[in-house]
């Protein structure tokens, strides 16, 4: 799965399925800056880019999941709602939600790109 | 200005992600809050507590003069007991809250929030008798913590019986460990079994890194708090502050109405209020600054709040009207503009077995 990934500035991963179609997650920088994940709450529906998308809550503290698409949240991972704690041991194989009809994209980078911006 | 503890660079060595607290740099943690909180509650774990302050009142009159201060009674202390104490200002509101520390008839040892040191000082100062000194002696030493159900055999790896207290709240001014002279007490904010080393800084470093290699679990600022929140402990700056009084906060035990005078005695209002544990019913995390309601009344705010790791679950305190403080009545919490049934549990939400 990591091979395909691409990111966003806002730490979030987007691996496409089809043209149409792809999976969002949360970034292994991201997941280990909040710490202990306990809880995930992704309401929206319909989203533009930049969008909120959710809630991720950490024992920390609780931040906002942005969409790097615009689109339909077509489906949650339920796996992740029993078990947030997934989000940390392998957050970049681990989807968070399923986006469809996708009209749009925030500008997105490659790994090595996106390691690039973490440096600077 | 930041300052660094005697073992800044052991939480370098150690991975410790900082964060400035109270002016000190300080680990938030070392791998995660949930694993730092666990091996407190199941094994034993280490805190560098250095930033907390130290203050010392001496003189013929220091018991008096402490006991005018505070809103519970020291007039009967002991050498090597502790007591726990806050002081109150004009308005009837916590300034700080703080342990004493009985050396002997002439001399306490007072350990405050890292916080409020300067501001503790300053009420000592313009309190202050003839017969009294008042010394802040911060800067003299560091503290670590030592905490959890392993933490009496983890010390006698490093010292023998007699060097370490027996009862809670009580200390040894001069024990020996590592063959340092430390102060050691029977005290902590975890909920757990422990004792916290007071000590110059290299005494502080060796014993922090002889116990690292014998696998005590460096612990951080994250789960200090997890646990104390998880133990009901109040912390000031959340169920405490110059805002909130011992009657507001449910201190009940530390405050003496039969006790004919202390300052700021006649000034603590009856607001009404007291502090209650919250259990959220519903999904989300209830946290600190939530609005609390009841039948769309608006009857207070938490004060603290997270998911407890060894709960598993999200709890708060609250500071709420008292009429809706029954265990077991169910409020409301607003948690981001969406409210969820949270219900009024007794406190502490953990209390370990004895």
């Amino acid at each position: 799965m990591n091979d395909k990934i691409m990111y966003s500035d806002s730490h979030e991963w987007v691996k496409m399925i089809n043209e149409n179609e792809a999976y969002v997650g949360l970034s292994s920088y991201a997941a280990q800056q909040l710490g202990d994940i306990v809880y995930i709450n992704i309401d929206a529906e319909e989203v533009d880019l930049k969008d909120v998308l959710g809630d991720i809550e950490s024992v920390k503290a609780v931040s906002d999941f942005y969409s790097p698409l615009k689109g339909k949240v077509l489906e949650v991972n339920e796996e992740i709602i029993d078990n947030p704690a997934l989000l940390n041991e392998d957050p970049e194989n681990t989807w968070i939600c399923k986006v469809g009809d996708i009209e749009d994209k925030v500008k997105l980078y490659t790994l090595e790109e996106y390691n690039k911006l973490l440096e600077a | 200005m930041i300052q660094k503890t005697p073992l800044y660079q052991e939480h370098i060595n150690l991975n410790g992600k900082m964060v400035e607290f109270a002016s000190y740099m300080l680990p938030i943690q070392y791998t995660s809050i949930v694993e730092e909180h666990m091996a407190v509650r199941e094994r034993v774990g280490i805190f560098d507590v250095s930033h907390m302050g130290e203050i010392i009142v001496e003189g013929e009159k220091a018991i008096d003069f402490l006991n005018s201060l505070i809103c519970n009674s020291i007039s009967k202390i002991q050498s090597s007991k502790i007591r726990y104490s806050l002081f109150i200002n004009e308005n009837g509101n916590i300034i700080d809250d703080f342990l004493i520390y009985c050396v002997s008839d002439t001399k306490l040892f007072l350990v405050v929030n890292a916080a409020n040191k300067e501001k503790d000082y300053q009420w000592l100062l313009k309190n202050k008798i003839d017969g009294v000194t008042i010394t802040d002696v911060s800067d003299e030493y560091g503290q670590i913590a030592i905490q959890g159900p392993l933490s009496k055999e983890t010390m006698l790896k490093i010292t023998t019986k007699d060097n370490l207290p027996e009862k809670y709240y009580t200390f040894i001014e001069k024990a020996s460990v590592l063959n340092k002279t430390v102060l050691i007490s029977k005290t902590g904010y975890t909920g757990e079994d422990g004792y916290e080393i007071y000590a110059d800084a290299n005494a502080i470093q060796e014993i922090f890194k002889k116990l690292i290699e014998l696998n005590v679990t460096p612990c951080g600022l994250g789960c200090r708090d997890t646990l104390r929140l998880e133990a009901s402990m109040p912390l000031y700056g959340h169920e405490m502050s110059d805002d909130i009084s011992p009657l507001d906060t449910t201190l009940d035990n530390f405050y003496k109405t039969n006790k004919p005078y202390y300052i700021g005695k006649d000034k603590i209002k009856d607001r009404g209020l007291t502090r209650v544990g919250l259990f959220n019913t519903e999904r989300g995390i209830i946290r600190e600054h939530m609005e609390v309601y009841k039948n769309d009344e608006l009857i207070g705010s938490t004060t603290s709040g997270t998911f407890l790791p060894y709960l598993r679950g999200s709890y708060a305190m609250a500071i709420i009207k008292k009429e809706f403080s029954n265990i077991d009545t169910i409020v409301d919490v607003k948690i981001r503009n969406k409210l969820v049934k949270a219900k009024v549990v007794s406190l502490p939400f953990y209390k370990r077995e004895k």
